[in-house]
C-alpha cells in the first residue's frame, strides 16, 4: 500500500498533465470534441461568482458541484490533488524552501496574514453580486490557463518547440507572463504563498471545508508535541494544536511525518483533538464588503465599452452584448488558445478597467476566419455562446423565408488617404480579393486617374457595402499598407449590441 | 547614557572584527597583478573583437535559385490535352497519359512536389481550391512512376490548416500516402526570382529540395488579373508581403512564371469559379465544366482556359507579355494539342 503522501503526488501528476494535455489539444488540428476547458468547469468560484453576476449556473460549469460537494464532507482537496496552479506552487516550494526543521516548523505555522485571501474573496463576490465579475483575475485555473496560453506556450515556440505554424504574439503578454512568475517565485518566501495568502478559490474551498467531516485529527494521548507534523505543512494549518480546517489542503504530509503516528485522517476517534473555526475578523469582513460595494458603482461610472461603444472592442462572434459579456468572461484566454489566427488578444485597458484581458480581436495580428467558430466552442463561462458554422455565416435568402444574418462584429471602412487606388494612383484591391462573403461586402469602380507624371492609370477604388460587412477584419489583416491599414474595422454594426449601430435596416 | 559610556571605557580599542590579511611579499604582488592584468588584457581583447563601425553585425544571407524543373520537350506528344467527362482520376490519366505518361515527367526516385491551390477554408463543391480528387490522382501516378516521396504544399491566404482540411486536400493527401508540407514561420528562404519587378523573394523551401514540380491550378475568376489560373498558382510559392504584387499584378505573374518553370501542369476546370473570385463561397459562382487539362506550356493552358471565364485575350495583359518574355503561346490552336471525351460527358 503506497503511502498518502505517494497516491497525492501521483493525482498531482495525473491533474497537472491533465491540464497540459488539454490545453496542447485546444487547437484546430486536436480538438476533435475533447472537453478542453473541463478544468475551468470544475471551478467553483467560476460557477459561484458568475453565477451572482449573470444569475445562472451555465452549463459545463455544473461540474464544479463535483468539486464543492465533495469539500463539504472531505475539506480542501482540491488544493493539493487538483489545482494546477496550487501543484506547481507546491513544486516550486518543494525546489525553493530547503530549511532546517526548526526553521520550517515556525514558517509554516498558521499566519494571520492568511486571512487576506478570504477578504479578496468577499470583496470580489460582493463586486460580482453587482455583476462585475474579477474573480478571473486572480482565480487559480483561470490565471494559469491564461498564463500558459499567452506566455508559456508562445515562449516554448519560440525555444524551438513546435506548436504552432506561426509564432503567436499577444498584447501585453509579458505582463500576464510577469505575475506568473512573481507568483512561483514567491514560494521563495513562503510554502504556498500564493495559496495560503491571496488564491480566492482557496479560500471559498476553506470556506465550503469549514464542517468537513473527514479531516485531519491528532490523537492528544498519543501526540508528545514535537512539531515534526509542521516540517511540510503546505496550508500551514497548525496540525500540531487545533487545527485550522479551512487551511488545511489534505497533502497528508503531517501523516507521513508523524513519529508517533498520532494524526489521522477521517472521523473523530474517542481523543482526537479540536478543530478551530476559521479565522475571520468580522469588522475586516464587512470593510471589504462595503469597499466592494462601493467600488462597483464607481467602476461602472469610469467609462467602458459597456457605456459607450469603443471602436477597438471587437467581440468573438457569438459574445454577449459588452454588460452580460462582462459578467461572464473570467479572462481564462481559453479562446485565444484555440484561435487559429491569433487575432484574439488580451484587451489591455482601452474598454475599461473591467474589460482588462477580456479577448478582443486585433485585426492586425489576425483576422476572424470566415468558418471558424472555435472560440464559442470552449468558451467555459457562456460569455462567447456557441454557435454552429451556419449561424455565424448565416443563411442567404429573403427575410422570413427562413433565411438569418450572418453574426457581424463590426464594420470596415476605407481610409482614403492611405488607400493606394484612392490616393496614390496604384492598383491593388487585395481587400476586395480577401473578402470572404458572397457577393463580396468589398466593391469597386475603375476609375482612370491621373499620376504626378500626367500619365493615365486605371485604377479600381474600393468601396463598402455595411449590410453585407461582417466585420471579419481579413481585409485589414491582408492590406499592404502594414502599418495602419488602409481599411479598418470598428465595432459599429456589431450583431451583438443594440445601440452600437449606424445604418437604419432598410 | 552614563551606563554605555561605562562600558564602553571598558571595551579594548580598536575593532571588534580582527581579522588581518598577511602582509604581501613581492612575489605575492607580482602575481596578484599579473592576474589582474591578464583579466584586463582579455576585458580589452573582447573590446577588439568586438569593435564595430556599423551599429548591428549582419549575417550573410544566402540567396538561392529555383532550379527549371522541365523535362527535354518531346516532339511525339502533344504539348496540351484536354480531357472531358465525369471520373477526375480517370480524366488525370488519360490528359498524362497522352502527353507520354507520368514516367516521362516523374523518374524512379524522384521527390515530386504537387503544388495544388489551396488558397481558401472552403469546400470542394465552392471551387475556390483545386479539386482533391485531382490532387490524390496526380499523387498516385507519381507513386506508380517511382517518385520516392511525394509533397503537397501551398501558402494559404486564410488558414492553412483550416484551408487544407476543409478543401479536402488534406485527406486526399493522406489516402494517396503523400505528405502534407504546411510552411511554418521558418520554412522560407530567400530566393533570387530574375524578374524584371521581382528580385529577391522569400520561397517556400520545399522549392528548393524536390527533383520535380508539378502545377495543379484551378480555373477562377478575379477581380484584378482577370483571371487566376496556372501562372497566378506560383503567388502560392511566395511569403514575405506578396500583397504588394498586386500593384503591378500582370509584370508578378510573369516574372513568377519565368522563374518557376514547373515538370507539368495539370489544370482542374472540374467546377469553375465564374464570379467572386478567387475565395467565391456561393454555389451560384460556380459552373460545372468537367474538363481536366494537362500540359507544358502554361501559357497554352492559360490561353484555352479564359473562354470559361468569358474572356479574351486582350483583357488579360499578362498572357502576351508572357509570350512576349518566350514562356509560351498564346495561340494555342497552333500548337500539337488534343481533346477527348471520357464516358458521356
Amino acid at each position: 500500500m503506497p503511502s498518502l503522501r505517494t497516491i497525492r503526488r501521483l493525482y498531482a501528476v495525473f491533474f497537472f498533465g491533465l491540464f497540459l494535455f488539454l490545453l496542447w489539444r485546444a487547437d484546430f488540428s486536436h480538438l476533435q470534441g475533447y472537453e478542453v476547458d473541463l478544468l475551468l468547469e470544475l471551478d467553483p468560484l467560476t460557477a459561484l461568482a458568475g453565477g451572482l453576476s449573470s444569475g445562472t449556473l451555465y452549463r459545463g460549469l455544473a461540474l464544479s458541484l463535483l468539486v464543492i460537494i465533495p469539500t463539504l464532507f472531505f475539506g480542501r482537496f482540491f488544493c493539493a490533488w487538483v489545482c494546477p496552479l496550487g501543484i506547481l506552487n507546491q513544486f516550486f516550494s518543494h525546489l525553493f524552501q530547503r530549511l532546517r526543521p526548526a526553521e520550517a516548523y515556525r514558517r509554516n505555522r498558521y499566519h494571520p496574514l492568511f486571512r487576506v485571501k478570504y477578504y479578496l474573496l468577499f470583496g470580489l463576490l460582493v463586486l460580482a453580486a453587482f455583476g462585475v465579475l474579477q474573480t478571473g483575475l486572480l482565480d487559480p485555473i483561470a490565471l494559469l490557463t491564461r498564463s500558459f496560453v499567452v506566455g508559456v506556450w508562445p515562449a516554448l515556440q519560440q525555444s524551438g518547440v513546435d506548436l504552432y505554424l506561426l509564432q503567436p504574439h499577444f498584447l501585453g503578454g509579458a505582463w500576464i507572463s510577469l505575475l506568473l512568475l512573481a507568483i512561483l517565485l514567491a514560494n521563495r518566501f513562503m510554502t504556498r504563498f500564493w495559496c495560503r495568502v491571496a488564491c480566492p478559490l482557496g479560500a471559498l474551498l476553506g470556506l465550503l471545508s469549514w464542517r468537513s467531516l473527514f479531516r485531519i485529527r491528532r490523537d492528544v494521548d498519543k501526540c508528545n508535541d514535537c512539531s515534526h507534523c509542521l516540517e511540510f505543512c503546505q496550508g500551514g494549518s497548525d496540525p500540531n494544536g487545533a487545527l485550522r480546517v479551512s487551511e488545511c489542503h489534505l497533502c497528508m504530509n503531517c501523516i507521513e511525518q508523524c513519529p508517533s503516528a498520532a494524526l489521522h485522517y477521517g472521523l473523530p476517534q474517542p481523543r482526537s483533538s479540536l478543530g478551530n473555526a476559521v479565522d475571520l475578523s468580522r469588522r475586516r469582513l464587512v470593510e471589504s464588503g462595503v469597499a466592494a460595494a462601493l467600488f462597483a458603482p464607481m467602476l461602472r461610472s469610469s467609462y467602458s465599452a459597456a457605456s459607450t461603444p469603443h471602436p477597438t472592442m471587437i467581440r468573438p462572434p457569438g459574445a454577449l452584448t459588452e454588460t452580460d459579456f462582462l459578467a461572464r468572461c473570467i479572462k481564462c484566454a481559453a479562446c485565444m488558445r484555440v484561435c487559429p489566427t491569433n487575432v484574439l488578444q488580451p484587451a489591455l485597458l482601452e474598454g475599461g478597467v473591467e474589460a482588462l484581458w477580456t479577448p478582443i480581436l486585433v485585426n492586425r495580428l489576425g483576422y476572424c476566419e470566415y468558418h471558424c467558430v472555435l472560440c464559442g466552442q470552449v468558451c467555459p463561462t457562456g460569455a462567447i455562446r456557441p454557435l454552429t458554422v451556419q449561424e455565424k455565416v448565416g443563411t442567404p435568402g429573403q427575410t422570413g423565408t427562413g433565411s438569418a444574418a450572418p453574426i457581424q462584429l463590426g464594420t470596415a471602412f476605407f481610409d482614403q488617404g492611405r488607400c493606394l487606388p484612392w490616393a496614390m494612383a496604384t492598383p491593388c484591391i487585395v481587400c476586395e480579393e480577401v473578402c470572404p462573403t458572397s457577393p463580396k461586402a468589398i466593391w469597386f469602380k475603375t476609375v482612370e486617374v491621373t499620376n504626378r507624371q500626367g500619365q493615365s492609370v486605371a485604377v479600381k477604388q474600393p468601396y463598402l457595402d455595411p449590410v453585407l460587412c461582417i466585420g471579419c477584419g481579413i481585409c485589414e489583416n491582408k492590406c499592404p499598407v502594414t502599418d495602419l491599414a488602409a481599411v479598418r474595422v470598428t465595432s459599429v454594426g456589431e450583431s451583438r449590441s443594440r445601440h452600437n449601430k449606424m445604418i437604419l435596416p432598410g | 547614557m552614563s551606563e554605555i559610556n561605562a562600558k564602553r571605557k571598558t571595551r579594548p580599542s580598536g575593532s571588534r572584527n580582527q581579522q588581518v590579511e598577511p602582509t604581501w611579499s613581492r612575489r605575492r604582488f607580482l602575481i596578484e597583478t599579473g592576474k589582474t592584468a591578464g583579466v584586463a588584457v582579455g576585458i580589452a581583447g573582447l573590446g577588439y573583437w568586438a569593435y564595430s563601425p556599423e551599429p548591428v553585425r549582419h549575417a550573410q544571407e544566402t540567396v538561392l535559385t529555383l532550379k527549371d524543373f522541365r523535362v527535354e520537350s518531346n516532339p511525339l506528344y502533344p504539348v496540351l490535352t484536354v480531357v472531358r467527362g465525369n471520373q477526375v482520376a480517370a480524366m488525370v490519366q488519360e490528359a498524362v497519359t497522352a502527353l507520354g505518361g507520368m514516367q516521362r515527367f516523374v523518374q524512379r526516385g524522384d521527390v515530386v512536389l504537387l503544388k495544388p491551390n489551396v488558397g481558401w477554408d472552403r469546400q470542394p463543391e465552392q471551387a475556390a481550391n483545386t479539386h482533391p480528387d485531382l490532387v490524390a490522382a496526380v499523387a498516385n501516378m507519381c507513386r506508380e512512376a517511382g517518385a520516392k516521396q511525394v509533397w503537397v504544399t501551398d501558402c494559404s491566404i486564410n488558414d492553412p490548416r483550416r484551408s487544407f482540411a476543409r478543401s479536402g486536400i488534406e485527406r486526399a493527401v493522406q489516402q494517396s500516402g503523400a505528405t502534407l508540407q504546411l510552411p511554418g514561420g521558418d520554412d522560407f528562404r530567400l530566393t533570387d526570382m530574375h524578374g524584371s519587378l521581382l528580385k529577391v523573394w522569400p520561397v517556400v523551401r520545399f522549392f528548393h529540395q524536390v527533383d520535380k514540380v508539378i502545377n495543379l491550378p484551378i480555373v477562377k475568376q478575379h477581380s484584378l488579373s482577370g483571371c487566376t489560373l496556372a501562372m497566378k498558382n506560383w503567388y502560392g510559392i511566395l511569403g514575405g508581403q506578396r500583397n504588394r504584387l498586386h500593384q503591378q499584378i500582370h509584370t508578378s505573374i510573369v516574372d513568377l512564371a519565368a522563374a518557376v518553370r514547373p515538370t507539368l501542369t495539370i489544370m482542374d476546370a472540374v467546377r469553375v469559379l465564374k464570379h467572386n473570385g478567387p475565395s467565391g463561397g456561393s454555389l451560384d459562382d460556380v459552373a460545372q465544366e468537367n474538363t481536366i487539362l494537362a500540359g507544358l506550356d502554361e501559357v497554352a493552358l492559360d490561353s484555352w482556359a479564359l473562354h470559361l471565364l468569358d474572356l479574351t485575350l486582350q483583357q488579360v495583359p499578362y498572357l502576351a507579355m508572357a509570350e512576349q518574355r518566350g514562356l509560351g503561346q498564346t495561340d494555342w490552336r497552333s500548337l500539337n494539342w488534343l481533346e477527348r471525351q471520357l464516358g458521356t460527358g
